[in-house]
């Protein structure tokens, strides 16, 4: 197995074995329930709506744990190692990207079922959703790593990553919510391309923000 | 395989607006070893960081030739994990055999502590695994920061023995240190 491998297991058993993965997953399923409650169980404003709230609580899931992706390993001088080995600041941030769109894209997608019941979506928008999770997570995953890479080690941390991942995900809430509505082919595309950017792009942000970090 | 060698050429460090050592040259041969000794905030560990690779030096050349092992202050060990398996993924991303984390934690005397979560061990211990780390990889150079801290005198004389095997077998060792870490013959760089 490559070095890459080895860190994209290691960060995946560290989600799952420390609970960490499960925090997103419970804030979604949180969402999923309460929203009924709030709105009332009108099934066609559910319809309407329930897609879209969905793919909200699925970006803030995303962000929930950024705060463990970088910070520790850059603390426990675990980033040191790999540099030491030679290894590319870009290629670990890869690896760390994949890490975590394993340890919450496709729980989220698990998850969209239940979700889709309590808020009575029909099969059709379900399919939607997934569709458009399966490409819109990736770029999650990239654009939350780029943040946590850029944040690791400010005070206020948390804040300051909401403040600069949130407006560089409204492109994906936007075309993943809009790909719901009635002839959305169209925006599915473009979900697809900006998911694209942000994947293909945040590797070099976040390689850059952990080498400016070790001077 | 080529002869590992470390060498710094006029190499000169700023830290924030403070220069902290300028004109630096020195090499150490495989089989050779240097300590670098000095006061608190001098500069040994950026010395250690810019030798790794860690950090970026103003001016000057830095020549390694050979893989390298990087001890720091922490043991960059996963804390939750037993030791054996913590430092197993730095074996396994090393390509380092299985036997080779039995010979380290053997070398250091912590074996009895192989399955003992690396966030249980004391200061001492949890120095001898990051030492441990260094010795399963098989990397030519060993930069170590301050390799004594915490541990017994026992303990030194095992770690004494290590670096005298690593260097027998072709190796070379930086160390930054302001304690004798049992390496009599090493040259002293004095910041």
């Amino acid at each position: 197995m490559s070095p890459l491998a080895h860190i994209v297991r290691r960060d995946l058993s560290l989600a799952f074995g420390q609970g960490g993965a499960l925090l997103p997953l419970v804030f979604f399923m949180l969402v999923a329930t309460l929203y009924p409650f709030a709105v009332g169980p009108d099934a066609t404003i559910m319809g309407r709506t329930g897609g879209g709230v969905l793919w909200m609580a699925a970006l803030l899931a995303a962000l929930l744990p950024i705060d463990r992706l970088v910070l520790p390993d850059a603390e426990a001088g675990v980033l040191d190692q790999y540099v030491v080995r030679g290894l590319a600041d870009e290629a670990v941030a890869s690896a760390k990207i994949i890490a975590h769109w394993l340890s919450f894209g496709p729980p989220l997608m698990i998850a969209v079922l239940p979700a889709a019941g309590l808020l009575r979506l029909d099969g059709v928008v379900v399919m939607r959703i997934e569709l458009g999770l399966a490409i819109g997570t990736p770029g999650l995953a990239a654009l939350a790593l780029a943040t946590a890479s850029l944040t690791a080690g400010v005070r206020g941390a948390g804040a300051l990553a909401g403040l600069l991942m949130l407006p560089l995900a409204i492109p994906l809430l936007i075309f993943g919510a809009g790909s719901l509505a009635p002839g959305g082919s169209g925006a599915i595309k473009l979900l697809a391309a900006t998911s694209l950017l942000l994947v293909a792009g945040a590797p070099f942000a976040a390689g850059a923000a952990l080498r400016a970090m070790r001077e | 395989m080529k002869a590992a060698r470390l060498a710094f050429d006029n190499v000169a460090c700023l830290r924030g607006e403070r220069l902290l050592f300028e004109d630096l040259s020195f090499a150490i041969e495989a089989g050779g070893a240097a300590i670098v000794v000095g006061p608190n905030g001098v500069g040994k560990s950026s010395l250690l960081r810019i030798a790794a690779g860690l950090l970026h030096h103003m001016a000057g050349l830095v020549t390694r030739d050979g893989t390298i092992a990087f001890l720091g202050e922490q043991a960059a060990l996963d804390t939750a994990m037993p030791l054996r398996r913590a430092l197993g993924y730095w074996a396994a991303i090393d390509g380092a055999h299985d036997s080779a984390i039995d010979a380290a934690l053997d070398a250091l005397a912590i074996a009895p502590l192989a399955d003992v979560p690396v966030r249980m061990l004391s200061t001492g211990q949890r120095r001898r695994a990051g030492l441990a780390r260094v010795m399963l990889g098989g990397a030519r150079i060993w930069l170590l920061d301050e390799p004594g801290n915490g541990l017994d005198t026992a303990t030194l004389d095992l770690l004494g023995d290590a670096m005298a095997a690593h260097r027998a077998g072709g190796g070379l060792i930086l160390a930054a240190t302001h304690q004798p870490i049992g390496m009599p013959d090493a040259q002293e760089i004095r910041l």
